[in-house]
């Protein structure tokens, strides 16, 4: 199976972090999780939320707004994908990726083959 | 129970045994836990109603795996015109050919589909019904009513909860050494929290089936995974509780408190399997949270049977549990214990960390231990308070006589 790991961070709390250190150790994640198997990829990583822009169409009128969709504590900042058999070789990669000890980390399963999007 | 009675529940028992073992091998194949469920429904249907009559069949494998082919032929047949599931189907049925060949030796799955259904993933409260339902062919309406759950709703959890476990991959598998004993806790809780549904609500109509539904779940994980000590240690600790379950009432149906049973109706032989299992688990492991706590059981027999002292023994099991759990509930059954070592003024000091605790403002073991404690120290009015929460957050009719009774026995004093 295939996932995407979608991640939120806190944007304040990363902040607070150190971050040549933090930095350092998602070198090495990506480093890891590249070697781990030619189905991961590193994915990348996002400009803070603070340049988002979100776009909306609403009775053939396109709104273009200032800012994220949600304007929730963790924000979506990035996102990388693994293979593994089941949903535990995704979980385990989460636990491992730096951003978890700074926000979450949804794993969402990526719809396979003939995608229905009916 | 009637010797007819008892024939029938041993049929219906080899059918659950029967049904739980083809669904887990179905669906730990194709992840499809609904289809095997589908799959086999009716033949288990048919079982459930011709096996208690007629008897058990020699081979109760291959008679719900023909049964169920016949019925995937009729459906192939049925459903030509609708597409949809029908390559499922005859996948289903291919699988069930191909098991049926050998039927008497399908690979027991039983215990990867418990994995499955108490994974992490899937919502806590729904753990326990999803086991009940997949390796016991209990209907949702059954689940239901033990889980004090509309059926409406329990059935609609059920179907979002398999579907989660095909979409979201969910492993059907043993977890590797490493993680088993951490993931093991999660499928003894789910087997643990269904028996103390029927252990609790023993005045609620056709719950403690669902607690024999339980234990039994417990003799199986112990039997597929026997040199595990904390799946002996719950199994030790549901038995301990169901050898009491005579004496927790007496002939007018009211509660009797575990100090004033009469032990001679405790069940000596459900004791001594209990104290055999947790023997066994205290030689091959650390102590987990189950053993502690059917260790604590063992010492309670131990007081009531022999007149040892063990009250000490408990507040240091319970010590123990304290800090491996961290707990509300044990500090608060901690402090049960020391008010029989040093006196209800100790145990209520014990449990004032709990009063701001938002967990006990409605759990009522909190507010009855208090009353109880309160009593002792003649401090009449609070307890008369404590008794009053206790009973109005009490479900059962007997603990709520039992309760009414203490707190008019405070205005008697």
């Amino acid at each position: 199976m295939r996932f995407m790991l979608l991640i939120h961070h806190d944007e304040a709390a990363l902040a607070a972090a150190n971050q040549k250190e933090l930095w350092a150790d998602y070198g090495a994640f990506n480093e890891a999780l590249s070697k781990a198997g030619p189905g991961n990829s590193a994915g990348e990583r996002l400009q803070p939320s603070s340049a988002a822009t979100t776009v909306r169409q609403q009775n053939g009128k396109a709104d273009v707004l200032d800012g994220p969709y949600a304007d929730t504590k963790e924000q979506f900042a990035g996102y990388f994908f693994v293979e593994a058999p089941d949903i535990d070789g995704a979980i385990a990669w989460a636990k491992r990726c730096p951003s978890s000890r700074f926000g979450s980390i949804e794993i969402r399963p990526i719809v396979e083959q003939q995608g229905n999007w009916k | 129970m009637t010797h007819a009675s008892e024939a029938a529940r041993a049929a219906e028992r080899v059918a659950r045994d029967s049904y739980g073992r083809l669904v887990a091998f179905l669906a730990a194949r194709t992840r499809d836990v609904a289809g095997a469920e589908d799959a086999l429904g009716e033949a288990f249907a048919a079982a459930l109603r011709t096996w208690p009559l007629d008897g058990v069949p020699d081979n109760p494998d291959a008679w719900l795996l023909t049964v169920a082919r016949r019925r995937q032929t009729d459906m192939a047949r049925r459903q030509r015109t609708r597409q949809a599931g029908e390559g499922q189907l005859t996948l289903m049925a291919d699988e069930l050919e191909a098991a049926a060949l050998d039927a008497g030796d399908i690979p027991d799955r039983r215990l990867a589909l418990m994995f499955a259904c108490a994974h992490p993933a899937i919502d806590k409260g729904m753990r326990a019904p999803l086991i009940l339902q997949t390796i016991l062919g209990l209907t949702a309406e059954e689940i239901a009513s033990a889980f004090l759950i509309p059926p409406a709703t329990m059935s609609q959890r059920l179907v979002r909860a398999k579907t989660r476990i095909r979409d979201a991959g969910i492993p059907f598998a043993v977890p590797e050494r490493e993680e088993l004993s951490e993931r093991l806790q999660s499928v003894l809780d789910a087997i643990y929290a269904a028996y103390a549904k029927g252990w609790n609500e023993i005045g609620e109509a056709g719950v403690p089936e669902i607690a024999d539904e339980a234990l039994w779940l417990g003799k199986l994980v112990v039997s597929l995974l026997p040199a595990e000590p904390e799946a002996k240690g719950m199994l030790a600790l549901m038995l301990y509780a169901e050898a009491r379950r005579r004496a927790r009432r007496d002939d007018s149906g009211a509660y009797v408190p575990l100090e004033e049973q009469n032990v001679s109706l405790w069940d000596d032989s459900q004791i001594s399997r209990a104290e055999r299992l947790l023997h066994e688990a205290n030689a091959s492991g650390p102590s987990g949270r189950y053993q502690l706590e059917a260790a604590i059981q063992s010492a309670h027999v131990a007081r009531r049977t022999t007149g040892a002292p063990t009250w000490p023994a408990v507040v240091e099991l319970y010590d123990h549990l304290l800090e491996l759990t961290g707990s509300p509930v044990v500090r608060l059954n901690r402090a049960v214990a020391v008010a029989e070592v040093e006196g209800a003024a100790a145990a209520l000091a014990a449990i004032a960390p709990l009063e701001n605790d938002r967990r006990m403002r409605d759990y009522q073991p909190y507010w009855a231990a208090r009353a109880h404690l309160l009593a002792r120290l003649g401090r009449r009015g609070e307890a008369r308070e404590a008794f009053t929460v206790a009973v109005g957050l009490t479900s059962d009719e007997a603990v709520r006589s039992y309760l009414n009774a203490r707190r008019a026995a405070l205005t008697e004093a």
